[in-house]
Formats: C-alpha cells, sequence, structure tokens
C-alpha cells in the first residue's frame, strides 16, 4: 500500500512539472507576438529589418513613437474612440440593465414570448440588418458622424448583455424589492437604489466587455465614417498602414502599441470581474 | 376579487412595457424594420440613395449563375470555418482541461491566454502581418531555426488562408475560459470514486469529463460557426482577400457588394444567403448534438 502511495506520487509530481511545461510553452506563444511588437515599436529602422531577429534592440529609441503619432492625426482618433467608447458603454450598460429589471421583475402575457424574441436575436447576423441600417442613418443624416456608433447602444444594449443581467437580477431575492415597496420606494427607485448596487460586479463586467468591443470595433467606424476627423483609431491605423505598408514597420508597431495599451491596463484592473462575467452567464448547458 | 387581481395585473404589465421599452423600440428600428426592408432588397436593385426598381428573383439568380466570387467567397469561408472551428474547440479543451488542475500561477496563464481575445483588433491584425513577413518575420525566422523556408505566407495563394486560421486559433482565450467554467462544474466525487475503482486518467478523461463537458463544447461549436461565417477584418486588412481570391471572404463580398459597388440589393440577397447557410449548418449540428451531446437531467 505505501509503495502505491509513493509511486502515485511520483507520478503526480511528474504531470505537475509536465503541465506546467506544456501551459509554459502555450504561454509563450500567446504572449511573444505582443513582446515582438514592443520590440519592434523601440527599434531603429535598420534594427527593426535584421536577421536574426533582436528581443532587446541594440538602440533604443522613441522617435517611433513621436513621428508615427505625428504622421497622422492620431490625437483626434483617440479622441474620437474614447467618445465612442465612453457613451455607448454608458448607453449599454444603463440600457440592458434597465430592460433586463424589466424582463426579471414584471409579468405580464407577452413576457415569455418577447423573451425568445430577445435570444433569438443574438442568432441573426448582423450582416443581414446591415444595409437597412446603413440607409436609415443615410436618411436620417448620421452620416461621417460618430451617432451610429454610439446611439443605438442605448437602445436595449444587445440581447447578450440582457440575457446576462436578467440572470444576475433573479439571484436577488424579491423580498428586497417588496420591502421597499412597503417603506413607498417606486419600481424605478428599486432598480437604480437596491437592485443596481445589488448587481454591480455584473455591472461591471458588461461594461468591460462593452469598452473593448467598441475599442477594437472596426466594422461599423468602416461603414459609417468618410472623414479624417471622425476617424477612430481602427480607421486611422488602417489608414497609417495603407500609406507606408510594411516599410515603417516600427512606426506602425509603436502606435499600434500605444492603441493596445488601454485595453491592457482596462484589462489588468478588471481581470476579476472579466472571468465571472464569462463563467456566469449559465452558458453551461 | 378577479377585476383586483387583472387590474394588478395591468399595472405590471405596464410597469413591463415601461422598464423594456428601451429594447423594444431598438428592436423594432435596428432589427424588425431593417429585416423586413432587407427582405424588400432581395427583390430590388436599389442603391446608396435608396433609388430602384423591382427586379423579382434576379439578385439570387445572378449569386447562383452570373457570380463567380459568390462560390468563391463561400468556398473561401468554408475552409476558414472548417479548419479553424475544430482546431480552436480541440485547442481550447486541451488548455483548458491543463488549467483545471491545482497548480499554481493558474492565474498567470489564464491571463496570458486571454489577452490576445480581448486586444484583437487592428493593432493586433497589423502585428500579425509583421509577424507573417516573409522575409524578417517571426515565423519564417523560427521555421529557419529547423532548416525550413518559410512561405510568402499573406502573398502565397495557398498560405495566405491558413495564416489568417493560425492568428485566429490564437485569439482562442474566450472559449478557454468558457470551456473551463464547463470543466469546474463536473462534481468531484465523481473523479474520486473513479480513482478508488482504479481509473487511469485517460478513463477518467474520456469517461467523465469529455461527456460532461459536452455542452459547453457544444456552445463553443455553434458560436464557433457563426462568428466564424463573419470573419472579415483579419483578411480585409492583411491580404484584402488576395493574392487572387484565395482569403476573400463571403463577408468581405456582401461588404464590397454594397459600399464598394453600390449594389445594396444585391448585399441584401448575399446576407440572407449567408443566413440560410448558417441555420443550415446550425441546424445539422444541432440535430447530430443529440447523440453527443449529454445532459444531466
Amino acid at each position: 500500500m505505501e509503495a502505491y502511495y509513493k509511486s502515485k506520487r511520483t507520478s503526480d509530481r511528474i504531470k505537475t512539472s509536465l503541465s506546467y511545461g506544456v501551459l509554459t510553452i502555450i504561454a509563450v506563444i500567446f504572449i511573444f507576438p505582443f513582446i515582438w511588437m514592443l520590440s519592434t515599436a523601440f527599434k531603429i529602422p535598420s534594427e527593426a529589418y535584421t536577421l536574426p531577429p533582436k528581443i532587446i534592440p541594440n538602440t533604443f529609441t522613441w522617435d517611433n513613437f513621436v513621428q508615427g503619432w505625428q504622421y497622422a492625426d492620431f490625437t483626434r482618433y483617440t479622441w474620437n474612440t474614447l467618445i465612442v467608447t465612453v457613451l455607448a458603454t454608458l448607453g449599454t450598460v444603463l440600457s440592458a440593465s434597465f430592460v433586463a429589471y424589466g424582463f426579471a421583475r414584471f409579468k405580464s402575457r407577452y413576457s415569455g414570448v418577447l423573451f425568445t424574441v430577445v435570444l433569438a436575436t443574438m442568432m441573426l447576423p448582423s450582416q443581414v440588418t446591415l444595409v437597412p441600417t446603413y440607409l436609415l442613418f443615410t436618411k436620417l443624416g448620421w452620416l461621417d458622424t460618430l451617432k451610429p456608433l454610439i446611439l443605438p447602444s442605448f437602445f436595449g444594449g444587445g440581447a447578450f448583455n440582457i440575457f446576462l443581467l436578467r440572470q444576475f437580477f433573479k439571484t436577488i431575492p424579491k423580498d428586497l424589492d417588496e420591502a421597499a415597496y412597503i417603506d413607498g420606494a417606486n419600481a424605478f427607485q428599486i432598480y437604480y437604489k437596491i437592485l443596481m448596487p445589488a448587481i454591480k460586479p455584473a455591472l461591471i463586467t458588461v461594461g468591460l466587455m462593452s469598452v473593448t468591443f467598441h475599442w477594437n470595433d472596426y466594422m461599423s467606424p468602416l461603414i459609417y465614417l468618410n472623414s479624417d476627423q471622425n476617424f477612430t483609431l481602427a480607421i486611422g491605423l488602417q489608414f497609417f498602414q495603407n500609406s507606408f505598408g510594411s516599410s515603417q514597420i516600427q512606426m506602425l508597431m509603436a502606435v499600434s502599441l500605444i492603441t493596445v495599451i488601454p485595453v491592457l491596463v482596462l484589462f489588468f484592473i478588471g481581470q476579476k470581474y472579466f472571468v465571472q462575467g464569462i463563467t456566469m452567464t449559465g452558458i453551461k448547458g | 376579487m378577479k377585476a383586483r387581481i387583472n387590474g394588478i395585473d395591468k399595472r405590471e404589465e405596464k410597469r413591463f412595457f415601461l422598464f423594456i421599452s428601451p429594447w423594444l423600440l431598438g428592436f423594432l428600428i435596428f432589427t424588425l424594420y431593417p429585416m423586413v426592408f432587407s427582405i424588400i432588397l432581395v427583390f430590388t436593385n436599389m442603391d446608396m440613395t435608396g433609388s430602384g426598381q423591382f427586379v423579382g428573383f434576379a439578385n439570387i439568380i445572378r449569386a447562383f449563375t452570373e457570380d463567380p466570387l459568390f462560390y468563391r467567397s463561400l468556398l473561401n469561408t468554408l475552409y476558414f470555418v472548417l479548419v479553424s472551428v475544430p482546431v480552436s474547440l480541440l485547442a481550447a479543451f486541451l488548455i483548458a482541461l491543463l488549467l483545471n488542475q491545482k497548480l499554481k500561477g493558474v492565474g498567470f496563464f489564464r491571463t496570458s491566454f486571454y489577452i490576445p481575445y480581448i486586444t484583437s483588433g487592428v493593432a493586433v491584425t497589423l502585428l500579425w502581418g509583421w509577424i507573417f513577413n516573409a522575409q524578417f518575420g517571426l515565423v519564417n525566422y523560427f521555421l529557419s531555426l529547423f532548416g525550413i523556408t518559410g512561405p510568402n505566407w499573406l502573398s502565397d495563394t495557398r498560405w495566405a488562408m491558413p495564416a489568417i486560421i493560425i492568428m485566429g486559433i490564437w485569439t482562442i482565450g474566450n472559449s478557454i475560459i468558457i470551456t473551463l467554467a464547463g470543466l469546474q462544474d463536473i462534481p468531484e466525487a465523481l473523479y474520486e470514486s473513479a480513482e478508488i475503482d482504479g481509473a487511469s486518467s485517460f478513463v477518467k478523461i474520456t469517461r467523465i469529463t469529455l461527456p460532461l463537458v459536452t455542452p459547453t463544447l457544444y456552445f463553443n461549436l455553434v458560436m464557433g460557426i457563426i462568428g466564424g461565417f463573419q470573419i472579415f477584418m483579419q483578411p480585409y486588412i492583411l491580404t484584402e482577400g488576395g493574392p487572387s481570391y484565395s482569403t476573400y471572404t463571403y463577408m468581405m463580398h456582401i461588404y464590397n457588394s454594397g459600399f464598394k459597388y453600390n449594389e445594396m440589393g444585391y448585399a441584401s440577397t448575399l446576407a440572407w444567403l449567408l443566413f440560410v447557410v448558417i441555420m443550415i449548418i446550425t441546424q445539422i449540428v444541432n440535430r447530430t448534438s443529440r447523440h453527443w451531446v449529454y445532459y444531466d437531467n
């Protein structure tokens, strides 16, 4: 019996070190591209195009950041992206929670059917509504403005977010609402004074996911924006690449790096919520 | 008494509609109306200004008989989906399996795998363009260490799509986390009793882990298929669909038809055909799922 446990312990130890080994190799594969980006961003042109590639450049330079940033109006693009991201996220969090509260707390003859409709819209590929939505925004005179990227978020905040927040609202006992009703609170006060604070982690999750989505979004800005002054970073970067190709890779990487950093910082701050949000979406079957 | 109940019901119903009204409005304006409009568009040759005539089935006939790019882009997209979805699914499962052990520093690994997913925008796509650079890119340098001369990835018709697939697999962080959540739902007691019966690790994985995690795998599969068919940004930025249309995806065909050639009617037709294709494929997956997705209850 003792021999059995001893051999088991040894095999466990081998298994553990093997797991660490494999995980480390995979982690390097996942992280290395970013290190490569970082390294290229600080290189002088002659060193960016040398073989074998050097991870730590011989000559460090900040020029790529300065020149790259000045080449196009990146400050403007950042500002536009920030406006879109902040306002669209605000719209998403507010309206998704508002609607989710309605679905979680109030019964109606239609609530079942309508919630099924919410879920069904998740299956519909966005392409199907793309052209008419574009024509609609054109008619409203919203083309080449940031409005099409922001305003739709205020109308429900996306089916997935409604679904997610409804699940969270349902975990909070209804007695809490009823006690507040007796104290004279109305439905709206219960929503923002009692339930919103109670599901704060979920709201942060939805907020973070919305930020990364809008910050990285490419399709909508590509369709709706035409003039340089309205570009977001996604379009600005592509514009930058089109004018340089890969001939100024060190500048391209420097500018790209700057645009990735805000998302990375945000991720590290809100890491706990990111993972929590995904694991608590109730998609586990 | 009944009237009062009805009265309360009516009040509750009013509140229900008040709170869901943002979504309801949004649904009517941004989903239902565009859907109906887009069905009408299928039968017209409307352009961006909104003018055009009724053309009957001409758009559909054109897609099937006069548009080689329809088939080309559909096949390219199918190629992407058929390779990237199963590989991503398997990789995510294996990585999640490794992460599901009681190891120190799991948080670090989880973070590393998740970062590519949350940063996957234009910047990271451009980074991959550099990584696949034929002369100075990392991939070919790495291959050269083994004496292999790497291809001209993004400008080689045979290798451009595989490059985009590789890049896609790199962003599986979300599937890993979802699979991991599925794995952590499996009761520990099942493994303990299997261990008492002397089951090996392999048996535990194939008899306990795999069956119990199938609902999660199924979810990842369906989401992967739906997402895969909509691949656009990566090939559009890296190759613009080239070389010789080898990475020209279906979504790119929709975009070009509508926004480059100003044929909104035809673009809508292509969009609906894609919808039909996705529906057929997810239905097939759904049918087969009965045989391999295990539901506890």
